[in-house]
């Protein structure tokens, strides 16, 4: 059991005008959960790609030492055949394919090219059962929710024979249950003597499974924690990460919570695609200036339909109900009078709902209120310059400059541009969905300084989010949703973890 | 820092090059391709009256590629507009030929119609959510079949003169009387007018360049400057001069420049180019930013049938006879033109100056493989290998990068 597996010495990748890895060295044991964590940026999935040959061997410097041989990868294919996989953030599968044509894509069981489909489907069913997934091997990925579709890309890594399996953000979008379901499973797996190499960023869910934790920095490897040695508290890698104390996690606020500003009344919206589920059920809430309130609640429960459905009707069909701001009805059947009636929305999925990626961070900034910068329909070139540089400086956005195009920001700087966008068009009050997902913990903290600004401008926030210790320390009231419906209302007292979930649970009997 | 900055806002040559490798490449093609034919049709290429047939002869591809270039940065595509092409020029044939309405009423009436084809087509495209392909493909087919309807299978023809000239006219020298040499320019009016444009171009990217200094906006280095100010002015005065000693500037080629500087201005300093940008970059994103994509999608295809209803007309008065047959392939054309110069098959990128120059390097090509007597047959086979050049060198570039 004690032997080396992995080890990769002296690691450093340089691009154009940049080292991403300087002299990383890691070290892993067979048969471990090794877990990687780092701010974005830092280097993790730069030093994963180096290992699965994703960048060649000769493209960079070190060694990579794999079953005390010196290897040199120039495929991906090459690392994979001796037992390194690789299971991206952003799942490889067919969506349209069935689980087994994906378990079996590329590495089909085949005679002369025509495929044995018996033996594909009994095989599938034995990867199904060690993952622990109970889907028919002709179910289609597209039906399949993500936590179980993470589980057919593991059950496609077994089937290619895997030793070393390395996981890049696995449940950065899995709910707690699937979540709870994917660790159980590595440690599982740990027990029959596999390797993981785990990149996350929930320190809780790494504090559960992981035998050792490197912290790489700025690029380099910082150190190597034993978590069966000591007992490693998350501030002790947070820390690390940092390479500093965060004293608080969620900065100070002294709440000045005014009027209302938002009233949402008995809103009832049918599911979007199946249009005959009622999917919200009498949803009511309201939101005070200088107040930031948070809906809670599992993956699935509605509160980003909540949202999309309020925000212009986004989301969702035969939409009815009331929505009031100052207390009168205000008109929000489509997105250009909802941002008029002094909504903004910011979107849990920047990439795709938030950015025009290829378009610059001034380009963004202005664009969902163009007529700011604009006379008659001439965009003022100065005023436009302005206004980004603005919101670059007062957000803190780092990029060389604001015309650097948003697909070659981080995470965090993203978001941000985001906020920049939604901050231009003067909103009374922000819907922020999953305003800090995948951003790493320095620039989480700043999210949660421009959320405490706006709230003390007078701004009212609705929150949305999935990791309850984040709208435990920011929030001064908690929505609980559950199955389309609020379930709960928490003042800040009385709001904690078990609370929440109580209420969750309580709501889920009743039905 | 500061050392940082500088070098970031005057990059080096090198550097500069391989940024902006696309945008010299397409103009240095251009000229390479000119100075090949030039010297391989021994020199017919660049003869006035070569130069004024090759504007007659392009002006309405470059046209319709300014409103195919907003389609395709938009996200979509139009395959109709060769068919638009002849129909309305079977309309404005019907009502100038047949119905003798005068030219003062039945142009703008066809630009009218055209909108309304594109109306017609947009409508599906953008509110129904039908792909553009298979919308414009069925409008394709079913405009050419109207026209053969509307003109019961016969070209119509000949046009009034005053029509005619719309197409085949020259601007009038208002300049003669200042003729310093009237043996050898013909048209003083136009030599005038492209010195004085060199004069404007070089004041206007001297200025440009100053207010970038001052907002610290990233200028190319000056050599590079100088060196494309020294070859635009060259080739334009060349050009000019070359025009002037024929009969001066083509009335086409008037409205052409015209269109392209307001096209330049649409898609770089107005909210509807940024926002057709920003829709072709993430259709998604712009619509919860508040932009109604529907409109827009639906306008950028009346614009496209109207510019292809202008087009329509010229050719038809360029032929002196509105056909059944005219613009078949058209669409092509534009649409190579559309790729060569840069645009993206997947919509949000794409330059006017990019789809123009793009137009007359397929422009110059035809021309000059005609006049090298070059059947039909290798004219496809060079511009297709020339379009996929293009591309290709577009996507290793990215890639490198």
């Amino acid at each position: 059991m004690d032997n080396i597996i992995l080890e990769m010495r002296g690691i450093t990748k340089t691009f154009p005008g940049v080292k991403a890895l300087d002299n990383v060295n890691l070290k892993v044991r067979e048969g471990e959960i090794h877990a990687l964590v780092g701010e974005n940026g830092a280097g993790k999935s730069t030093l994963m790609k180096v290992l699965s040959g994703v960048y060649p061997a000769g493209s960079y410097d070190g060694e990579i030492h794999y079953d005390n041989k010196l290897r040199s990868f120039s495929t991906i294919s090459d690392s994979e055949h001796i037992g390194i996989i690789i299971i991206h953030q952003e799942l490889a599968l067919v969506p349209l394919l069935s689980i087994a044509e994906n378990i079996f894509l590329g590495n089909e069981i085949a005679t002369k090219g025509v495929i044995d489909w018996k033996q594909t489907f009994n095989r599938t069913k034995e990867l199904l059962k060690k993952v622990g997934l109970n889907e028919p091997p002709s179910a289609r990925i597209t039906d399949i929710g993500i936590g179980k579709q993470q589980l057919v890309e593991i059950a496609k890594a077994l089937s290619k024979k895997v030793r070393l399996l390395i996981l890049d953000e696995p449940t950065a979008s899995l709910n707690e249950t699937d979540s709870d379901a994917l660790l159980k499973l590595l440690m599982e797996f740990r027990k029959q003597g596999m390797t993981s190499i785990i990149i996350s960023h929930k320190l809780n869910e790494i504090k559960k499974v992981a035998d050792k934790i490197t912290i790489i920095r700025d690029g380099g490897t910082v150190e190597t924690l034993d978590c069966h040695n000591e007992d490693i508290s998350e501030d002790r890698i947070i820390k690390g990460m940092v390479g500093r104390d965060m004293e608080d996690r969620y900065p100070a606020r002294e709440p000045k919570i005014g009027e209302t500003l938002l009233e949402v009344k008995n809103w009832n919206v049918f599911h979007q695609h199946h249009r005959d589920r009622k999917f919200l059920h009498d949803v009511n809430f309201t939101v005070r200036a200088g107040e930031v309130v948070g809906i809670a609640g599992l993956m699935g429960a509605g509160r980003t339909e909540t949202a999309m459905s309020v925000f212009g009707r986004s989301w969702g069909h035969k939409i009815t109900g009331d929505v009031l701001m100052h207390g009168k009805p205000v008109d929000v059947s489509t997105i250009p009078r909802a941002i008029e009636a002094g909504l903004a929305y910011v979107t849990e999925d920047r990439k795709h709902l938030g950015l025009v990626l290829n378009n610059n961070i001034m380009h963004n900034t202005t664009l969902s209120n163009l007529d700011g910068v604009a006379n008659s329909g001439v965009i003022d070139e100065r005023k436009e310059r302005e206004v980004a540089t603005g919101y670059r400086t007062k957000l803190r956005i780092r990029s060389h400059s604001i015309y650097q195009e948003a697909v070659n920001l981080s995470g965090g700087n993203q978001q941000k541009v985001v906020l920049s966008k939604w901050l231009f068009t003067n909103p009374e009050v922000l819907i922020l969905d999953e305003p800090t997902r995948g951003i790493d913990v320095g620039a989480k903290y700043e999210i949660y300084t421009i959320i405490n600004q706006l709230a003390a401008e007078g701004k009212g926030i609705l929150m949305i989010s999935s990791e309850m210790p984040e709208l435990l320390g920011t929030c001064d009231r908690i929505y609980v949703m559950n199955e389309g419906r609020i379930v709960a209302e928490l003042p800040k007292g009385e709001a904690s973890q078990e609370s929440i979930m109580r209420a969750i649970m309580r709501s889920g009997e009743k039905h | 820092m500061a050392a940082e900055k500088s070098a970031q806002n005057t990059p080096s040559i090198g550097t500069y090059l391989r940024n902006n490798i696309r945008e010299y490449g397409l103009l240095v093609a251009l000229v390479v391709i000119m100075l090949f034919f030039q010297v391989v049709t021994g020199g017919v290429l660049f003869k006035p009256v070569n130069i004024t047939n090759l504007i007659l002869q392009n002006s309405f591809i470059v046209i319709m590629a300014l409103g195919m270039l907003l389609i395709i940065v938009a996200g979509h595509i139009d395959l109709s507009v060769g068919s638009i092409v002849a129909f309305t020029g079977g309309l404005s044939a019907i009502m100038l030929v047949k119905w003798g309405i005068h030219y003062s009423i039945v142009v703008p009436v066809c630009l009218i119609l055209g909108g309304l084809v594109g109306a017609a087509q947009g409508y599906w495209v953008a509110y129904q959510k039908i792909p553009s392909f298979i919308v414009t493909l069925a409008g394709m087919l079913v405009f050419r079949g109207l026209t053969y309807l509307i003109l019961q299978n016969r070209p119509i023809g000949p046009f009034p003169k005053d029509f005619q000239s719309l197409s085949t006219g020259f601007v009038p020298d208002f300049l003669y009387f200042l003729n310093p040499v009237p043996g050898v320019v013909a048209n003083f009016f136009a030599l005038v007018v492209v010195v004085a444009l060199v004069g404007l171009a070089i004041y206007y990217g001297l200025r440009d360049r100053r207010e970038n200094e001052k907002h610290g906006t990233e200028n190319e280095p000056f050599a590079f400057f100088a060196g494309q100010m020294v070859i635009i002015a060259c080739v334009s005065i060349f050009l000019g001069f070359m025009l002037s000693t024929y009969k001066g500037f083509p009335n086409v080629l008037i409205v052409m420049g015209l269109l392209i500087a307001l096209y330049t201005f649409i898609t770089t300093r107005s909210t509807v180019g940024r926002r057709i940008y920003a829709m072709g970059g993430n259709e998604k994103a712009a619509k919860l930013s508040g932009i109604n994509t529907e409109r827009l999608t639906f306008y950028t295809f009346i614009n496209m049938g109207v510019l292809a209803a202008l087009a329509g007309m010229i050719i038809a008065a360029r032929l002196n006879s509105a056909t059944p047959k005219a613009g078949v392939g058209f669409e092509l054309d534009v649409i190579a033109a559309c790729f060569i110069g840069g645009a993206s098959a997947s919509g949000g990128v794409g330059k006017i100056t990019g789809a123009v120059i793009g137009a007359l390097i397929m422009g110059v090509m035809n021309n000059g493989m005609s006049i090298m007597g070059l059947g039909i047959d290798y004219q496809q086979l060079v511009k297709g290998l020339v379009l996929l050049a293009a591309v290709f060198f577009d996507v290793y570039n990215k890639n490198k990068g």
